[in-house]
């Protein structure tokens, strides 16, 4: 990487692989309605369907990266609204962990988010992706220094 | 990690990819797709269809289980939100167990979000394909099983809302254990005096329900009682209820309903209660109602919100106001006599007009009815701007000190209108100034400020009605334990959902109801009883309970009985076993699988969502091709 370019021109074909979590009964479905709706988002993200977001094992997010995935996210209900009651809290929880933990580990904050996403959220699905598609891209691939 | 060693019979997979007409047709290039399928590990079948979800898909998939001997399906279409149950439908018909099925969503997740860029869209539906075959090797089949009922509740509490759930099972022929911690039935209600919207006295307003209670045979009573302990689940609940002065007993029940209800709060150090024996709770006013022993009173000032909305407790009690009200009407009209109890008789002949409520009430039509609001409202101008004038029909003058009136619903309201027709003046305070009880000459007094005025008023008073808010029971939390359901942050039992599971506990087989799960009236009280017994009938009247497939389990021997699982489960379908190891109680497990992504040990495995399915997935999805 050379310096004092400008990120955005630097990488303009890159394309990251995005892994996203999402719980079936918020997150999976908001993607389903964006499909419904027909919202256009960039294909770069692969969905992993579980049936709560309180299942993503941290383990499985430092596994995705060591994969080689660019970006994770882990998408669940909303707050107070998880179809097992309490299950995105603790997701809530692990994602501050986690974001620390991956810090430390050098990785750019953008490449892992947690987000709530109802089912009635097609647009913030499609939003979401494309955001951190656009970011992703003006950070480039992980450098083996940080990774 | 997901190892080609894991897999002990080499799986023989089918991948059935769908057009659904152009949906997915038009933008994915499904020959392409179909033809790299075949190419993925242990698939040993792969084909294309228009519409796979149609009757020739399904005999398509059904046909080439048996042709090619397939243990797994991937059908790779849209999403299985709305086609799963379909398709494993299908191969179940064919012989393959149900959850040896995956789906594989290419339409929502992919042709209809990609829909200019035919090339990316293949490509991501490639991806997409191998992931779901990556997870197809390692499914394992599962069982679905029923468990028992015993047809049987337990009650706990047995004031309106606990009788009146109690006696609803019972009628529909459930033996029901009713459980009550006082000397006899009848809760909060038995010991007030009036009640709101009804001529007759608390008393003589329950005591059907009472005896209704007796007189059910299939209802067993347990007076001086409480729950000593609670093990099991849904459908198979061993109780042990300890009576006074007696051996404890056992019962097993299939259902559990709480309904023990909740006290008022007592307003230590607020507004000079118990520095002067005429500050009263209303709570207490009722009692003193019933003895029949109200001092002779010309002015009677109510604080509404004692101790509640941010003083000693954050929420409103949405009942006070009411009662507030109930209570200022019963005064005005001079109910029972009630302020004759200890003066001459003849004084309350003399000054006073007693109204005869019910011939009023007969008389009411809906013109009458928009007049008394209109006169109402235009009367609050003048209340306030004389508020020390005006003479209410008993001749005593009652005020009512509040922050807004909170009398819900079209017949509050109309109680409400009512009051105010009988003079009774509602003075708003804000909750920086709180009005102020002292005494001036062994007189009681409020100060208050007045809102409209700007101006700080005193009012002597004869007596003033603390109108403090219901708390929960102080063994709240005991039951709360023994029965491994949630308090809310002010202590009252709290439901599955606010709105559409109100009267359940996320835990299967207990049910809330009354004042326990937070202030309510009578009749919400009753409303939400039998809701309560109608939910807890369902398992009851079934005989069984279906057991989620997907449930946790725990490897014994990697499990150091941490606890951790326990803590975290929503469900309260983890516990320590006699070893001190964990244990999944199937039947309450929901399989949302918080347990296995927090087990630090790795002993926990999340059936259909496996650690190394899931894994598998992840590695498909990020594999360089």
């Amino acid at each position: 990487m050379e310096e004092g370019t400008n990120p955005e021109m630097e990488h303009p074909a890159f394309e990251p692989k995005i892994v996203a979590f999402c719980c079936n009964w918020c997150s999976y479905a908001g993607a389903d309605l964006a499909g419904t709706t027909r919202l256009q988002y960039p294909a770069n993200v692969r969905i992993i369907r579980v049936m709560c977001s309180g299942r993503v094992d941290p383990a499985f997010v430092l596994k995705a990266f060591s994969l080689g995935a660019d970006g994770v996210i882990v998408a669940g209900c909303h707050p107070s609204d998880c179809h097992y009651i309490n299950g995105n809290e603790k997701t809530a929880m692990r994602g501050i962990f986690l974001s620390e933990f991956l810090e430390d580990a050098g990785l750019e904050p953008q490449r892992f988010r947690v987000e709530w996403i109802a089912g009635s959220e097609g647009q913030k699905f499609a939003d979401v992706v494309k955001k951190m598609v656009a970011e992703l891209q003006t950070l480039g691939p992980i450098a083996e220094e940080s990774a | 990690m997901p190892e080609d060693t894991n897999i002990e019979k080499k799986p023989r997979i089918g991948v059935f990819i769908c057009h659904c007409g152009s949906n997915i047709g038009g933008f994915v290039d499904v020959k392409a797709v179909t033809e790299y399928a075949s190419t993925l590990p242990d698939v040993v079948y792969a084909t294309d269809n228009l519409y796979t979800c149609a009757e020739d898909g399904l005999n398509n998939i059904k046909e080439s289980i048996k042709e090619h001997n397939l243990d797994r399906v991937v059908v790779s279409s849209c999403t299985p939100r709305t086609h799963a149950p379909l398709f494993q439908r299908t191969c179940e018909a064919a012989g393959v167990n149900k959850y040896m099925f995956t789906f594989v969503n290419i339409r929502e997740h992919c042709s209809w979000v990609h829909m200019k860029e035919k090339e990316k869209a293949t490509q991501k539906a490639k991806d997409l394909v191998r992931m779901g075959v990556a997870r197809a090797r390692f499914l394992e089949p599962q069982e679905e099983t029923k468990i028992d009922v015993t047809p049987a509740a337990l009650v706990v509490g047995g004031g309106v809302a606990g009788m009146t759930a109690a006696l609803s099972l019972a009628n529909m022929g459930f033996p029901v254990h009713l459980v009550e911690k006082e000397k006899e039935l009848g809760g909060f209600v038995k010991n007030l005096h009036g009640l709101m919207m009804t001529k007759k006295s608390a008393n003589e307003a329950i005591q059907p329900l009472i005896d209704k209670v007796n007189a059910q045979k299939n209802i067993t009573q347990y007076v001086n009682s409480h729950v000593a302990t609670v093990e099991g689940f849904i459908g198979n609940y061993d109780v042990s209820i300890g009576t006074e002065g007696s051996e404890s007993k056992e019962v097993k029940v299939g259902a559990i309903i709480v309904a023990t209800g909740a006290i008022p709060l007592v307003p230590e150090g607020l507004f000079g209660y118990k520095e002067h024996p005429n500050v009263v709770t209303s709570m207490e006013f009722e009692e003193l109602c019933n003895k029949k022993e109200i001092p002779k009173l010309k002015s009677v000032a109510f604080i509404q919100c004692a101790g509640a909305r941010g003083q000693k407790v954050s929420y409103c009690s949405r009942i006070c106001c009411n009662v507030a009200i109930k209570t200022a009407i019963n005064i005005a009209e001079n109910r029972d006599n009630m302020l004759g109890a200890t003066e001459e008789k003849a004084e309350a002949e003399a000054g006073q007009v007693v109204e005869e409520p019910a011939a009023e009430m007969k008389a009411e039509d809906e013109g009458l009815e928009r007049r008394r609001r209109r006169r109402g409202r235009g009367r609050r101008e003048a209340d306030e701007a004389a508020d020390e004038g005006g003479a209410p029909s008993s001749g005593v003058e009652i005020t009512v000190f509040n922050r807004d009136v909170m009398a819900y619903g079209v017949e509050h309201e109309l109680e409400f209108n009512k009051a105010r027709e009988k003079r009774v003046k509602f003075i708003r305070y804000l909750p920086d100034n709180l009005p102020k009880v002292s005494t001036k000459d062994g007189k009681l007094e409020v100060g208050y400020f007045h809102e409209t005025l700007k101006m700080e008023r005193t009012m002597p008073v004869d007596m003033v009605i603390l109108s403090t808010p219901l708390v929960s029971q102080p063994d709240a939390a005991t039951l709360s334990q023994l029965l491994k359901v949630p308090l809310g942050q002010d202590g009252f039992f709290q439901e599955a959902h606010v709105k559409l599971r109100p009267v359940d506990f996320a835990t299967d087989g207990v049910y809330v109801c009354g004042t326990c799960r937070g202030p309510a009236d009578i009749a919400e009280a009753a409303s939400q009883a039998s809701a309560a017994a109608s939910r807890a009938a369902i398992p009851l009247a079934n005989g069984y309970v279906q057991a989620e497939a997907l449930t946790s389990r725990v490897d014994e021997t990697k499990c150091t009985g941490c606890g951790t699982c326990v803590e975290v489960c929503p469900y309260g379908a983890l516990r320590k076993n006699d070893d001190g190891i964990s244990e999944v109680i199937v039947a309450a497990c929901k399989g949302c699988g918080c347990c296995g992504a927090t087990c630090p040990e790795g002993a926990i495995t999340m059936t259909h969502y496996t650690d190394q399915q899931l894994l598998a997935e992840a590695k498909a999805a990020l594999e360089e091709v």
